[in-house]
């Protein structure tokens, strides 16, 4: 299986290894919590990259063009642009702190020559706009060019503005502010394919956005109890099909998955599909609901399957199948026996998402101890790498690790005990064309990608 | 100045006077880039000016190329200067220039925001018109081109708008490329061009031949109408108008028609409720035949669409629908196939639907006629009047008037009062703001006698709402009452009730005594002005609370005009006079703003004896108001004080000219 060999090819071939590339972000085994990244998103061409973090910034890696001085250097990822998207606030009326941490970000369909992205926190949806200037223009009527002001009875002549060209500045400038709309803590945004409309999710709802239209948004989707003791479930994931405008599915704590067609109606509270996995009563125990609580969900690019995360799994569904994923793939069954701890210490609770490869043969998500799982769909193997600085050396593979599950340890094994449950990767993101992945190692961003024999 | 206009204007040019004119121009040309928006936008507005000192020939050469990169400025500065551009053909120097705006205007119509595009698409749609036919080919055509294979989604939505406009004026070759180029924006990838496709698509097929329209137009409609997209079906409904109107009876039912039934069932709600929306342009677009024989059905199936918003929708529509059948024949039609519809949505879950339906329901009355009303229609109505929902009760209560006409109201009366009653003690507020708002119209309708026997008291109860809007309202409504009843019926019921709240212990009640009395005095006349109203404000400058005493003094300034001078000299200006030295501020202000308008009054009243004494008068008054410290003490206090202060300032500023 992984590792078998020379390392695991989960995007479908056996010709490349995954290789470092890059890691950004500071060295420091100090961490500042504002550093840590909260979200990792590729733009629709692969060619920019941004990142959330807890401090409420978005930065954003462009990638450079290929030169042919440097061969191997195949479009490295630089920074491109660095913005304080979200501040913290104090909601006055209910005593409540607003963190900025930025929780989700998603490109926006490129409609001109500026790129334009949404980024939010708990509460505020904001849209970016970053665009490029390379002009400047130069020549004033009442200053001379060292900026003295000019005797205003000596102008005899009138100047126009010439523009001239300058270095390449890049400008981030917020276009709309979505705001209160949301009650509860918002998990998710996504953007139609109609490219007009998004829906952004909080605990209990789901509101449809105009791109255009900040002061409204229509509630499509509401499971509030009208008394909150009988509350059983709450959202926790929702996405907009790629290509069908009117579909979107959310996803519950209670592992269940429900499909929406907003064409049959204006409000949503009626699911047209309900994606379910029978329980095992075998498994039962106390923990089985909160591990099968679903922390991410995902449409493959073919709009055919979609992808959902639990705690120890990863499952793949059919849309026309509601019974039963069509494939599930363990991510961390080894922590099943320890699930005592890592409730207690909160672990438990950690909201891993997953993304797919470009042609959706793969699928990617993260583990502890900076470990990440990749499954080929294909050829149902898999591999788990590791994000560390030890074997960051420019073009080094990685070597699939492995940890071990009961029994005696082998060479090269590492022990489940000795994992460490502080070093996690919740967020990762694979270009949409080529295998490049971006890993969010807390406040580190790896980038790795195959290399090529 | 006059060099500075014309081409020629170099530094030789300009005299010691061209100096002065230039200074304004060259600053409006440097905040063109000043950092404060409002300036840049400023500038942008005046850029006719700019143009005209630079003379034709620099604006062209210097200032259009500067305006084609300054696409980086804030949306509203770009919205001004597309809208600029579309006026701009003379200042660049006539038709045979107009092609210079395009470049400038090409770079707008791709930027994001749609409102900066849309404007930009509109001046281009205006200059077209003045390029001439050679210029057109050259220059604008391939423009649209460019825009139409724009790599951008953002350019290719804006070219839609235009190829309309140069349609028309293109010889045939052109004809075609351009109808080529909106083929395939129709079957774009990308959603938001084929919508911008789709809602040009109307607007496209009536400039073209017939034969093109029914050969490219109706596929391309078709397509659009199934796109998988349904928000390009939806505005594919919009094009079926345009359409429609274009084709004969036989065509329609074989190119449009299938089309426009599988649209009014579209499985997207939002689909059909384009269809519903439409409703009564497909019907004028459609005809009488095919109305009768699909547009009706579909409308009973939209009537009773699974979706809420589409049955709102229809509904809103039913009147125009009734309205616009063929004389001959409407009655049985609507009695029949309509009407049935009506009665269940009466009774209907969602009570948006309700409240659309009670908005139009009584306009059937006048289609119908009385006799169907009173049979068929009342039940619905009076039903409606019971309806648990205020908005749906109050619907049918503001357009009583349409019974009325047909009917006479008083078949309504026995039903109608419970519901207002309920409605002006909704408590909700905005409710029986809203009611009180039809009290005149009702009084009109049902008569003094019925008013007073049952409304009266409403009327009255109002006055001492605890919300102050409804309070106010209720006092705008006695005077209107006052207007249409007269002044006898206001002496007997209404300003009796009135004054005796003077004496009520809430000073807010109090207060109302003296609004009534500003709002009622002109309606009821001197008369009682005079000798009941009068003697109660008079004795309210006494009272205790200082919001009521300054309302006294507003309310003596406001009956002043309707007094005559001996009560204005020996009632009122003793009384303002004392208020005057009163020990509040506001009491103060408003005493003296009234001792004013009064003296003014008085001087009127006495202009042709005591003309000497006239040009005296203001020396008193002036020294009332002005006294040293009154501008800076009162900070702060009322909320009036803004206005205020911005008043006396004025008055200061009016009196020190004129020393």
């Amino acid at each position: 299986m992984a590792g078998a060999g020379g390392g695991g090819c989960p995007a479908g071939s056996n010709d490349f290894q995954w290789c470092f590339s890059q890691v950004k972000g500071a060295v420091d085994e100090d961490v500042a919590e504002a550093d840590i990244i909260s979200t990792v998103e590729f733009n629709y061409s692969g060619d920019l990259l941004a990142t959330g973090d807890k401090g409420g910034r978005v930065v954003i890696f462009q990638r450079e063009q290929e030169s042919k001085s440097r061969p191997h250097s195949r479009g490295e990822y630089n920074v491109y642009s660095t913005f304080q998207s979200h501040e913290p606030e104090f909601d006055y009326l209910k005593s409540l702190e607003i963190e900025e941490k930025i929780n989700k970000i998603r490109w926006l369909p490129q409609q001109n020559a500026a790129h334009f992205l949404l980024s939010t926190n708990d509460k505020t949806i904001k849209l970016w706009k970053i665009s490029e200037r390379d002009k400047r223009a130069e020549g004033y009527n009442l200053k001379d060019e060292d900026g003295r002001l000019r005797d205003p009875f000596r102008i005899t002549a009138l100047r126009v503005p010439i523009l001239k060209p300058m270095d390449l500045m890049v400008e981030a400038s917020p276009r709309r502010i979505f705001a209160n709309a949301h009650t509860y803590h918002i998990n998710s945004i996504s953007v139609n394919s109609d490219h007009e409309t998004y829906l952004s999710a909080d605990d209990l709802r789901i509101n449809l956005w105009h791109l255009e239209i900040t002061d409204r948004s229509f509630n499509i989707v509401d499971i509030k109890p009208a008394n909150m003791e009988e509350l059983t479930e709450v959202i926790t994931a929702a996405e907009f099909h790629p290509h069908q405008c009117n579909v979107f599915v959310y996803s519950s704590s209670k592992g269940t998955i429900r499909l929406c067609d907003m064409r049959s109606s204006a409000l949503c509270d009626r699911h047209s599909k309900f994606f379910e996995e029978p329980e095992d009563p075998s498994s039962r125990s106390f923990f089985s609901e909160i591990i099968s609580s679903i922390s991410d969900v995902k449409f493959s690019h073919s709009g055919r399957y979609m992808m959902t995360r639990d705690y120890l799994s990863v499952k793949v569904w059919d849309l026309n199948m509601e019974s039963r994923p069509v494939e599930t793939h363990q991510v961390h069954e080894y922590l099943r026996s320890k699930l005592c701890s890592l409730y207690e210490n909160d672990c438990i609770f950690d909201k891993f998402e997953c993304c797919w490869n470009g042609s959706d043969s793969a699928i990617m998500t993260g583990s502890y101890n900076n470990f990440f799982r990749m499954f080929d769909r294909n050829t149902r193997r898999d591999v788990t790498l590791e994000a560390s600085r030890e074997n960051s050396k420019p073009r080094a593979s990685l070597k699939p690790r492995k940890v071990c599950t009961g029994g005696k340890r082998k060479k090269d094994e590492i022990s489940v005990d000795s994992l460490d449950f502080n070093k996690k990767i919740l967020h990762t993101a694979w270009h949409p064309m080529e295998n490049i992945i971006a890993v969010a190692a807390t406040n580190n961003l790896y980038i790795f990608q195959d290399k090529i024999n | 100045m006059a060099g500075a206009a014309g081409p020629g204007s170099g530094p030789g040019s300009a005299g010691r006077d061209a100096d002065d004119s230039l200074y304004p121009i060259a600053v409006l040309i440097d905040e063109l880039r000043n950092e404060d928006v409002q300036l840049r936008l400023n500038s942008i507005k005046k850029l006719s000016t700019i143009a005209l000192a630079l003379g034709v020939e620099r604006t062209r050469m210097e200032l259009l190329p500067f305006l084609t990169d300054t696409i980086y400025d804030e949306d509203e500065v770009l919205l001004a200067l597309a809208e600029q551009l579309g006026d701009f053909t003379g200042l660049v120097g006539g038709p045979d220039f107009a092609h210079c705006l395009l470049p400038p205007l090409e770079s707008l119509a791709t930027v994001e925001e749609t409102v900066v595009r849309d404007k930009a698409v509109e001046s281009l749609r205006q200059i077209s018109q003045e390029h001439t036919p050679v210029a057109l080919e050259a220059h604008f055509v391939p423009l649209v081109k460019r825009l139409a294979s724009g790599d951008w989604f953002t350019s290719r939505t804006s070219a839609c708008g235009l190829f309309s406009v140069c349609y028309p004026r293109a010889s045939n070759v052109v004809k075609a490329e351009i109808r080529q180029h909106f083929r395939s924006l129709c079957s774009d990838d990308t959603p938001m061009v084929r919508r911008a496709a789709a809602s040009k698509l109307g607007e496209f097929a009536k400039v073209l031949e017939l034969d093109s329209v029914k050969i490219e137009i109706v596929p391309l409609f078709i397509n659009l109408a199934s796109d998988e997209q349904d928000s390009v079906r939806l505005l594919a409904v919009e094009a079926c108008v345009s359409i429609a109107q274009l084709l004969s009876q036989d065509d329609l039912e074989v190119l449009v028609m299938p089309t426009l039934r599988h649209a009014a069932e579209d499985k997207s709600w939002r689909v059909r409720y384009m269809v519903a929306d439409k409703f009564s342009e497909l019907q004028k677009a459609v005809g009488p035949k095919i109305t009768l024989n699909d547009l009706i059905p579909a409308f009973q199936n939209l009537l009773k669409d699974c979706e809420a918003e589409v049955r709102a929708a229809a509904v809103h529509k039913v009147k125009e629908l009734c309205e616009n059948l063929p004389i001959e024949g409407r009655e049985t039609i609507i009695m029949n196939r309509i009407l049935p519809y009506i009665k269940e949505l009466v009774s209907d879950t969602n009570q948006h639907v309700k409240i659309a339906l009670a908005s139009v329901i009584m306009g059937l009355c006048t289609i119908l006629g009385k006799e169907n009303t009173i049979e068929h229609l009342l039940p619905l109505f009076l039903a409606q009047l019971k309806d648990e929902c205020p908005e749906v009760r109050l619907n049918i209560i503001s357009n009583l008037d349409c019974v009325n006409e047909v009917i006479g109201i008083r078949q309504l009366s026995q039903s109608l009062l419970p519901a207002i009653v309920e409605l002006a003690e909704d408590a909700k507020w905005r409710v029986r703001l809203a009611i009180i708002e039809y009290m005149p119209l009702l009084a009109g309708q049902l008569g003094m006698e019925f008013f007073d026997e049952k409304l009266n008291s409403l009327c009255m109860a109002w006055l001492v709402d605890h919300v102050y809007a409804i309070r106010e309202a209720a006092t705008n409504n006695l005077m209107k009452l006052v207007q249409k009843f007269g002044t006898e019926w206001a002496q007997t019921t209404i300003v009796p009730k009135v004054l005796v709240m003077a004496n009520d212990p809430n000073y807010l009640h109090r207060m109302t005594t003296l609004f009534c009395i500003n709002a009622l005095s002109e309606a009821c006349g001197q008369e009682i002005t005079a000798k009941q109203m009068l003697p109660i404000v008079l004795k309210m400058a006494g009272d205790q609370v200082a919001n009521v005493r300054f309302n006294v003094a507003k309310s003596l300034q406001k009956i002043g005009p309707l007094l005559d001078t001996d009560a204005l000299q020996g009632k009122v200006k003793p009384v303002l006079q004392k208020l005057g030295q009163d020990e509040d501020m506001d009491v103060k202000y408003f005493a003296q703003e009234a001792i004013s308008v009064v003296a003014q009054r008085l001087r009127k009243l006495d202009f042709p004896v005591k003309d000497s004494e006239e040009h005296r008068a203001p020396g008193p008054d002036k020294n009332h108001f002005l006294r040293p410290g009154m501008l800076g003490e009162d900070t702060g206090k009322f909320l009036s004080l803004m206005s205020r202060q911005h008043k006396e300032t004025e008055r200061l500023a009016w009196l020190l000219r004129g020393q």
